[in-house]
């Protein structure tokens, strides 16, 4: 068997048995570890294809990205594992796969992609070909997908942001507008009278 | 047996129904339907067609869709932080305020 068949059997493998556990872990914690083995498979998968760029995008965005995420949010929130046994719910469970993957198999029987894989334009490496692609042809999606990364990062922060009351924190609007006449007074006290109270 | 594109069909269907079954399994658990999402979203990106038809344009929709993956688990997981801080509870059952 050559090597690139045996990295895809091994990729495969630990993909489908990680992403078993994902869904039966028992802590969430576990879950969240085997979710970034799938994505670190999932990228091996996508480097075995010839697609470097998304193998290492699979890297940054999933694992180091959602993936951390994800750890954060279940160790912060600290809920364990809520929503009984998961033993009741594994017939309707199974019943759910069982009717998509009885669709996925139609699908296949009536009728797959045709026609022979064609080689990848060569001379060019797959980073700079999808550059060309991504800046040219799919230009207005890409700055689409800007934009909604950008909306998504506006509204988590605004979602999650806390405004705690009581807290001391500059004001640069007040530091700014301040004048010299309402911060610097100029006093010249009798002897022995003493300075009138701060702010009157 | 050479591994052609049918395998990696197969494959990304299978992570897929493991995504449904995770989704019906685990349905009391906001967490864990959204790591299912995930695993959903990683499953349709695995089909191989850019290196099947040649044609380097559909690495740039597995590049939208992982766009679109990251921007929702942030929003959702937002969204679950909020939630656990009004009602210290991240039960899907309690979540009825909508009355839906």
């Amino acid at each position: 068997m050559a090597a690139p068949d045996l990295f895809f059997w091994l990729c495969s493998a630990v993909l489908m048995l990680s992403s078993v556990f994902v869904v039966s872990a028992r802590s969430l914690v576990h879950a969240v570890f085997f979710l970034i083995l799938a994505f670190l498979n999932a990228a091996g998968l996508f480097i075995l294809l010839g697609a470097e760029f998304l193998g290492m995008m699979m890297l940054i965005v999933y694992v180091g990205a959602v993936a951390v995420l994800f750890l954060f949010v279940v160790m912060t929130l600290d809920t364990g594992r809520p929503g009984g046994s998961l033993r009741a719910r594994l017939p309707a469970a199974l019943a759910a796969g069982a009717i998509l993957l009885l669709e996925l198999a139609f699908v296949a029987v009536a009728g797959g992609p045709g026609g022979s894989p064609e080689p990848l334009p060569g001379g060019v490496s797959n980073t700079r070909a999808l550059g060309r692609l991504i800046y040219t042809d799919y230009a207005a999606l890409f700055e689409l997908a800007g934009a909604i990364l950008l909306v998504a990062m506006i509204g988590a922060i605004v979602l999650a942001h806390r405004y705690r009351p009581g807290v001391r924190r500059q004001n640069p609007v007040r530091q700014f507008g301040r004048r010299q006449g309402e911060s610097i007074r100029l006093e010249d006290p009798a002897v022995g009278a003493g300075v009138s109270e701060q702010g009157r | 047996m050479t591994v052609t594109l049918a395998h990696y069909l197969i494959l990304g269907g299978a992570v897929f129904t493991v995504g449904i079954v995770g989704i019906v399994l685990n349905r009391r658990n906001v967490i864990m339907i959204l790591m299912a999402i995930e695993l959903l979203l990683l499953a349709v990106n695995l089909n191989p067609f850019s290196a099947h038809l040649g044609d380097p344009a559909g690495q740039v929709f597995t590049l939208f869709v992982l766009t679109v993956a990251a921007a929702e688990a942030a929003v959702g997981l937002a969204i679950l932080v909020v939630f656990f801080r009004l009602r210290g509870t991240i039960a899907v059952e309690d979540i009825q305020d909508l009355k839906g």
